[in-house]
């Protein structure tokens, strides 16, 4: 039986990183799945309700509920997107029954890229090879939301060529936060600088997560310090053979 | 209103040694916590969180009756309690009882709800002098500045800051030896216990069912303070009430390990009125000052009223990668870090500090690492949502409301949504990869924001959406 899967790229991925999604489809397909992108969709509404803007948020959300209505399957190449519709959504739609009632009928078949992988198809090699040295960072709400924290590790010890080092701040917040970059941009700006201490000192090539905003704000940040590692999707290393 | 205090964050941020102070000693602690709370030294954690969350709760549940318990248990052992609705009303207590007593000297152990309530500087300020007895705490005092932690008062200070503090307030030769300079201040705080008329605390728990006043420290000048004057007050928010001694087994496991490590402070006392006939040690007098100040406020709420549940023990602080950046000065009011920034709105009303519960990246370690639980990612959440209900009037939020109107509009328009898309990569296409600068008319608001700091993906010439159109099928 091969699972169909509605691909959920997120705003971000959409308009800055298209190749994550590409990559995404790409790994998906060939594990067997039957891969369709509604054309409709745009974004969660994580911007809005972690801002504050409840309304704002709701309405994206209902939309969002709305578009992948009918999907079997709904994966998506972020933690923290996941999680919104997962787990805040019960709480944006908190007065209201009905929509309520949605989220929840949404919530089980929603599921971060890599869990998908690891627990809904169950395979831990992808059949992927890269020739590098990765470090892994956790990002905030995959980690604690979702609990994810071994899935893309397994996936990344069976890539061929790839040695995984583990840097000493893993856990640590990489400083996004969505608007708090730009509310507060010296407090994020020093915790990007404090995320990439540690990942030099690992001397890795690439730097690995499962959401490509925390990876904006550390490439943003190796970029401005003039360093030469890179930044990859999961999705983006699993595609790579 | 009270507005970012951005250019006293961008000096603690540009401190490189208050910077390795700060990240030195949060890490430190946040280490000791993580080894002492492991699966090898303490395999049911997770478990005395759970329990300690649900004590809370049920005591803040039904704190009228615990109160009433806790005051007649305090009332059958020879103490007395008393009502404070504000800062106010504790000095005017505390002062009525020194001029009754004729007491002129006081001195204090280490007790955030005083520092809540600028409790020194009210007694001051009628003449009643209060040493602080925490070395910690003195130092500070000395310094004349406010904690800078909940757990470790004078964490950003070195032992040269504190070399310099004594030698210019004390009048003693330059010292830099930490063994020392302890040395010099139980010297002067010796004469102090001696010769105080009162003696005022904290309490980390106040034990309904048997009236008894609970304090956790290292140094034994609590003991002291509560032991050597003729009069001991404890002052205490109404929440520190938990039902039974036996709920101290919980908490107790917890609040050292969650704060600094240790299985259990040097000092645990248990306080339960003043000295009986035929004892030795004790005071002749024993108060305990129950204070709202904005408590009840919270305790109306039944999502926020578990913001009550905290115990102080600051692991929250030590995790959190906003507080390891701007350090405790930087948070409007005494109570900093996470929790602060819960806490601090709920207390001195939303309006207040408006910017504080945006002071995070919502990372959920505090959540994690909290002994009882505390959903602070959540409440943060929550007081996000009343500042926009307040509609700030200021023309950063206005234009912000605007914009979030505008985009949630946008976000259900995807044909709309693309052009605008492809519109702002025409506008940064200047070749590929990262901006290190944006054109002048772009460089304003949150795109200045974010170039400040780092550099700028460039939009792809084409999106997912567009490319997925003319992906070949597999």
């Amino acid at each position: 039986m091969n699972p169909r899967v509605s691909i959920f790229v997120t705003c971000v991925v959409d308009q800055l990183f298209p190749r994550v999604g590409l990559a995404m489809a790409d790994v998906l397909e060939r594990a067997g799945c039957l891969v369709d992108f509604p054309e409709r969709q745009t974004c969660c509404g994580q911007p809005a309700f972690n801002s504050g803007y409840h309304d704002d948020a709701r309405r994206v959300a209902r939309y969002f509920l709305d578009v992948f209505k009918d999907s079997e399957y709904i994966v998506v190449p972020s933690g923290s997107c996941t999680s919104m519709i997962t787990h805040h959504y019960a709480d944006l739609f908190r007065d209201s029954p009905e929509w309520l009632d949605r989220a929840k009928q949404i919530a089980p078949r929603v599921w971060e890229f890599s869990t998908f992988l690891v627990e809904v198809l169950q395979i831990t090699d992808v059949g992927a090879s890269l020739e590098t040295v990765a470090t892994y960072h956790d990002s905030c709400h995959a980690l604690r939301e979702l609990q994810i924290k071994e899935a893309p590790r397994k996936l990344l010890r069976h890539v061929r060529g790839l040695e995984l080092r583990e840097m000493d701040t893993a856990e640590e917040c990489c400083g996004f936060g969505g608007t708090f970059s730009v509310k507060f941009p010296g407090v994020s700006g020093g915790m990007a600088r404090t995320k990439i201490d540690s990942i030099v000192r690992t001397n890795a090539d690439v730097v690995v997560s499962v959401d490509s905003s925390c990876l904006m704000q550390i490439q943003g940040a190796l970029s401005r310090a003039g360093l030469p590692t890179k930044t990859m999707h999961l999705a983006e290393v699993l595609a790579a053979r | 209103m009270t507005s970012l205090p951005e250019a006293n964050i961008e000096r603690t941020l540009a401190d490189a040694n208050l910077q390795l102070a700060i990240y030195a000693s949060t890490g430190r602690l946040m280490d000791k916590r993580k080894t002492a709370v492991s699966a090898e030294l303490l395999p049911d954690y997770q478990e005395l969180r759970t329990q300690a969350n649900a004590v809370k709760k049920h005591a803040l549940d039904n704190l009228d009756f615990y109160l009433e318990q806790f005051e007649t248990n305090v009332q059958n052992v020879g103490g007395h309690v008393v009502y404070c609705r504000d800062g106010t009303e504790v000095a005017d207590f505390v002062l009525k009882l020194a001029k009754e007593r004729g007491a002129g000297l006081l001195v204090k152990s280490k007790s955030m709800t005083t520092e809540e309530i600028d409790l020194n500087e009210r007694l001051e300020h009628h003449g009643l002098h209060a040493v602080e007895t925490d070395l910690g705490e003195y130092i500070l005092q000395l310094a004349e500045e406010r904690p800078y932690h909940i757990v470790a008062p004078a964490l950003h200070k070195t032992r040269y800051d504190v070399a310099d503090i004594f030698t210019s307030k004390l009048g003693v030769e330059r010292e830099i030896v930490p063994e020392n300079q302890t040395r010099i201040a139980r010297e002067v705080l010796r004469e102090k216990f001696l010769a105080a008329d009162i003696g005022l605390t904290g309490a980390n728990f106040l034990v309904a069912d048997s009236g008894a006043v609970v304090l956790v420290e290292n140094e034994g000048n609590a003991r002291l303070t509560s032991s050597a004057p003729k009069i001991h007050i404890a002052v205490a928010g109404i929440e520190k009430i938990i039902p039974r001694a036996q709920d101290l087994a919980v908490f107790l496991k917890l609040l050292g390990r969650s704060a600094t490590g240790q299985h259990l402070t040097v000092y645990t006392s248990f306080l339960s009125g003043p000295r009986r006939n035929g004892e030795i040690d004790g005071p002749d007098e024993f108060y305990v000052v129950l204070l709202d100040n904005g408590r009840t406020r919270l305790l109306a709420d039944n999502e926020k009223r578990q913001s009550l549940y905290c115990i102080r023990c600051g692991a929250c602080l030590n995790i959190c990668p906003v507080y390891r950046k701007i350090g405790g000065h930087n948070y409007p009011w005494v109570y900093s870090g996470p929790i602060g920034a819960i806490i601090t709105p709920q207390y001195q009303g939303i309006g207040k500090n408006p910017w504080l519960p945006y002071a995070s990246s919502l990372c959920g370690a505090c959540a994690e690492v909290c002994p009882v639980k505390i959903d602070i990612p959540k409440l943060l959440l929550d007081l996000r949502s009343e500042v926009t209900a307040t509609h700030p009037k200021d023309q950063k939020s206005r234009i912000e409301r605007m914009s979030f109107r505008v985009w949630s509009w946008l976000m259900t328009k995807p044909k709309l949504f693309e052009m605008a898309g492809m519109a702002a990569s025409t506008a940064l296409a200047n070749g590929c990869g990262w901006l290190r600068n944006v054109p002048a008319p772009l460089n304003i608001g949150p795109l200045r924001a974010w170039i400040s700091q780092r550099d700028l993906p460039v939009p792809p010439p084409k999106s997912f959406r567009q490319l997925w159109r003319t992906r070949p099928n597999k």
